[in-house]
């Protein structure tokens, strides 16, 4: 029979570091190191091994870069802080290329090659759906970072955990009501003819009806489409809102030509800033959405009552008070969606503490102690804001932020809550067999 | 030893080879071979069609996401069971062959090309536009529940491994034997001259079409198996990636021989996964190999060693 892959490399890391942290365990002991040094209570000082499933090429790759600076950021805190259990926290990364394929195979690399703890960090959904039957074939706990619905609508297993970074669906119905009782009633959708968009379509429908309002017309944009002109006359007259999801490279001309279609009578418009995520929102061509609203998954820029833990999160990722980098500023961050690494990490560490986990054998353990996870408040560990983790459903559920473009910034106006969020269960993993 | 029996001793011993690899490899390799075995049907899918008959397509990824969405929508929507699922897979696959090649071998050369190309591109705007069934870009999972195939767990690493391999020995072993009959010494002939194929009195395009038919339901059969054994259907895989990959897989190997297509996805695989370990341009690290082995190895390894080494190799 197979047996896992130990190669006489890895036996000799691994005993290194176990000489490595016994020593060091030892001058902590002695005072000789300082505590956040010293990993001295684990019974193994072996690291615990996260293996970060990172779009770094593909159609994903600026999403990956900032996931991958994130994911650095957060794993630095911890082991700052003395690891998870004692042991020191180490990150594999494997380049899944954005491709559902490829990143099954990562999975396999990452549970019997690199013999990982656990799986982390997917954004795309097809990457996570393509990747998810092995991760529970692999009987490996995989956390996404995806925001799709995937997650809690049941699709997918036991071993598959979204909680750090709330879902396509909870983020669009708690838009409505803003969207109803500020912008309009009457509300055309915009939105690229695939799942993502379809997605925005059934649930903002359903939404916005039981805020009284209606969707009036809803236009497809084949994913091919390079020039959206010709569809605008199909807007209705009688429009108050355009909602508005268009992503990847064409979201420029698509804005450059509504903006010239409408000139300056146009309806409000609201957004997702998907569209927008590492584009400057000054860039040529873009004027055209001053005053109008996005929903972003935390605010881009710092914001007039900016707390204290987003303020120490936007420092340690590296991100400017306009949501670029500190290094370059014209580098702009996929600031709304990174945090649910950092965030979804830093649930990992509290999960496996909880389960006072010690290795592949406690994997089981972990997801149930994750399970068990309910309300957690703002703090550093969760600088977005407060979340509520349903352990059935395994997605969590936050704040959302709703931002007026306002002299070439992104100021928030409004922030839903929790509870505008929520929605009915779907799936009760818990039933189901490890 | 005659020609023949050299050919299939070496087809044998590969398959033996197969069976030991399970028993001796590291899990992660074994689970990587599996996968292997499934993308190498899919390679010599397209290698009857290109290797043999001389006509090369663009648009393979069609076939293959054919028999993976008749497979994966079949379980879905009719909760087939997988013996069954499977076959309409490779009526599906089947069809969509019988429809493409009435139409595009009305075409040869670089408009049989294009004309795949643009078939396959159609075929993966449909899988989009019918979203509703299909969940487009996205996908949609096969639970490990439905993917059991006469009681027998396929998700368990042996279970994938032989059922890929018992798949694999099929498509490899009638292949080999395939092109071995006059069917397939005919389409040899095409390839090598169409023209004199014709005078000698053969229906090329009868031939053309048969092996466009039996092409693309191999490949379908690689779309099918892949979602049983992976639980995955996604658009993804009707995306013209997947009509590149196999051709760079048949290139590399060898094309027109039997053994070129599992020499291909395997180099690939592992020219790929080993150089991803040190650079996030592997995909450049392949490209060059590409180029290395089309300037100065242009019949793939296989074809090498047909030159060199093995004279009989089929």
């Amino acid at each position: 029979m197979p047996k896992t892959e130990n190669g006489k490399t890895q036996i000799s890391r691994r005993g290194a570091l176990l000489g490595l942290g016994a020593s060091a365990g030892a001058m902590a002991a002695t005072g000789v190191l300082p505590g956040s040094l010293g990993f001295a209570q684990a019974q193994s000082s072996a690291p615990i091994r996260i293996g970060f499933q990172k779009h770094a090429t593909g159609i994903g790759a600026a999403y990956g870069r900032w996931y991958d600076a994130t994911t650095t950021a957060a794993v630095k805190r911890i082991n700052d802080a003395g690891g998870i259990n004692g042991r020191p926290v180490e990150v594999i990364t494997e380049d899944d290329g954005t491709d559902p394929s490829r990143g099954a195979e990562v999975l396999e690399k990452f549970a019997n090659q690199h013999e990982c703890d656990v799986a982390f960090g997917t954004l795309f959904s097809h990457v996570v759906i393509g990747s998810a039957p092995r991760a529970g074939e692999l009987k490996l706990p995989y956390f996404v970072v995806s925001e799709g619905h995937h997650v809690a609508s049941g699709m997918l297993n036991r071993y598959t955990l979204q909680p750090g970074i709330t879902d396509v669906k909870s983020q669009v119905i708690s838009m409505a009501p803003f969207v109803a009782d500020n912008l309009g009633k009457k509300v055309t959708m915009i939105f690229p003819d695939f799942a993502f968009g379809h997605d925005h379509r059934d649930f903002f429908s359903e939404a916005i009806e039981a805020q009284g309002g209606e969707v009036v017309a809803k236009i497809a944009i084949p994913p091919t489409e390079t020039t959206f002109t010709r569809y605008f006359p199909s807007i209705p007259r009688e429009t108050e809102v355009i909602y508005h999801v268009m992503v990847g490279p064409a979201v420029l001309t698509f804005v450059k030509e509504l903006g010239e279609f409408f000139g300056p009578n146009r309806p409000e418009l609201f957004g997702f800033i998907d569209s927008l995520e590492a584009v400057d929102i000054n860039s040529t061509g873009l004027e055209f959405l001053d005053g109008t609203y996005f929903w972003e998954g935390m605010p881009r820029y710092a914001q007039a009552n900016q707390t204290d833990a987003e303020k120490a999160y936007r420092a340690a990722v590296g991100v400017d008070d306009n949501g670029a980098s500190l290094d370059d500023p014209a580098d702009v961050a996929t600031y709304a969606h990174m945090f649910g690494c950092w965030e979804t990490l830093n649930i990992i560490k509290r999960g496996m503490e909880s389960a006072d986990y010690q290795g592949p054998q406690d994997r089981t353990k972990l997801i149930e102690a994750v399970e068990a996870m309910s309300d957690m408040p703002e703090s550093e560990d969760h600088p977005q804001g407060a979340k509520r983790f349903n352990g059935k459903t395994h997605q969590t559920f936050g704040s959302q932020y709703i931002s007026k473009v306002t002299d070439g910034k992104l100021v928030v106006e409004h922030v839903a809550s929790i509870e505008d969020g929520l929605y009915e269960d779907e799936v009760d993993y818990t039933t189901q067999a490890f | 030893m005659t020609r023949f029996s050299k050919a299939d001793a070496l087809h044998l011993g590969i398959l033996a080879m197969l069976v030991i690899a399970f028993f001796v490899l590291p899990t992660y390799h074994v689970g990587a071979v599996s996968r292997i075995m499934v993308l190498a049907v899919y390679a010599i899918g397209l290698n009857l069609l290109f290797g043999y008959t001389g006509l090369l397509s663009l648009g393979h990824a069609m076939f293959f996401a054919a028999g993976m969405y008749g497979f994966g929508l079949a379980i879905k929507f009719m909760a087939a069971p997988v013996l069954l699922a499977f076959v309409l897979a490779l009526i599906a696959a089947a069809a969509l062959s019988l429809v493409v090649g009435l139409l595009a071998l009305r075409t040869a050369g670089v408009a049989f090309m294009i004309v795949t190309l643009m078939f396959a591109q159609t075929a993966y705007l449909v899988v989009l536009y019918f979203g509703e069934f299909t969940r487009g870009d996205e996908g949609f999972v096969l639970q490990q529940a439905e993917r059991l195939l006469l009681g027998f767990d396929v998700t368990s690493e042996t279970g994938r491994y032989f059922v890929a391999f018992s798949v694999f020995a099929i498509c490899f072993l009638g292949f080999a034997r395939l092109v071995q009959t006059p069917f397939g010494k005919r389409l040899i002939a095409i390839r090598e001259n169409e023209e004199r194929a014709r005078m000698l009195g053969y229906d090329v395009g009868r031939y053309k079409l048969l092996a466009l038919i039996v092409s693309g339901t191999i490949s379908g059969c690689a779309g099918a198996l892949y979602a049983l054994l992976f639980g995955y259907v996604g658009a993804t895989f009707a995306s013209v990636q997947y009509s590149i990959l196999p051709l760079l897989w048949v290139l590399l190997g060898g094309a027109g021989t039997t053994i070129g297509p599992l020499i291909g996805v395997m180099f690939m695989f592992y020219l790929i996964d080993a150089s991803s370990a040190y650079t996030n341009s592997y995909m450049l690290i392949a490209g060059l190999v590409l180029v290395l082995l089309t300037m100065f190895a242009p019949k793939g390894i296989a074809g090498i060693l047909r030159l060199r080494v093995m004279p009989w190799l089929p």
